[in-house]
């Protein structure tokens, strides 16, 4: 399957889960609703993420103290999160994300 | 290091609420906050990812959104494009891969705004319509990359 492989090139050459890639194409190729194609690129970027941390491993690029110092607070944000979302509307969420987004690129891009 | 913490929090908090970005925070905030080069933050992002995503993917599946095989076969046929792909990153230089990676993460803030003022917050119909737009445009882009 092309979004796999598209997929696995995103996490790979970028760092991340994959999810922007997947997600899209799941509703859009093959017509999926848009929570089970939440639920289903999570199951499968677990695969892929591991899958791309063990090959930069192999190049000596991965800090596992670093990895455990945001993956351990982020697996707490990820239970806050679903608490959070009885409580926030997703837009509010989703609009700050961006601007956060947009710092951040700015921010790598003057250094 | 607290910084560190934060973003790591703040990537789990929207990584579950909206389906992505835990990479997308973790690789800047890796590199701002804990002095990473590109290369070892992207690296490393990728390690911390797969707890999250597995968190993420087992409370899904007791919602039964999970279609299990589809998952399986999306990671199985991501091998040889994550083997890539990774290849790619470390033949570029830091630098470079910074830059792509910011205009990535543009790019993603550009959907996520697009898709989020669209689509009303409670009608299932039109938020599909919206996705599959977005898809569309994501599906472009992608071809291009």
């Amino acid at each position: 399957m092309a979004i796999g492989t598209a997929a696995g090139l995103f996490s790979g050459i970028f760092g991340v889960g994959g999810g922007s890639v997947i997600v899209p194409l799941l509703v859009l190729w093959l017509g999926y609703g848009e929570r089970e194609a939440t639920g289903t690129s999570l199951a499968a970027i677990v695969c892929i993420a591991g899958f791309a941390a063990a090959v930069q491993a192999g190049y000596g690029n991965v800090r596992v103290g670093d990895a455990l110092l945001v993956g351990v607070p982020a697996v707490g944000g990820v239970l806050l999160g679903a608490w959070l979302q009885q409580r926030l509307r997703t837009r509010t969420i989703a609009l700050l994300f961006a601007a956060v987004l947009v710092a951040s690129a700015v921010e790598l891009l003057v250094r | 290091m607290i910084g560190a913490i934060a973003i790591g929090l703040a990537a789990g908090v929207v990584a579950g609420l909206l389906g992505v970005g835990g990479g997308v925070l973790f690789v800047p905030g890796l590199v701002i906050f804990m002095s990473l080069t590109q290369h070892q933050a992207e690296a490393t992002s990728l390690l911390a990812i797969v707890p999250v995503a597995l968190v993420g993917a087992y409370r899904q599946d007791r919602y039964g959104n999970v279609r299990r095989r589809d998952g399986l076969l999306l990671g199985l046929f991501s091998i040889a494009g994550a083997a890539g792909g990774v290849a790619l990153a470390n033949a570029v230089s830091g630098k470079a891969l910074q830059v792509a990676f910011a205009l990535f993460t543009l790019v993603v803030a550009v959907q996520l705004v697009r898709k989020s003022v669209r689509e009303p917050q409670t009608d299932g119909r039109a938020r599909g319509a919206a996705r599959s737009a977005e898809g569309a445009k994501a599906g472009r882009r992608d071809k291009g990359v």
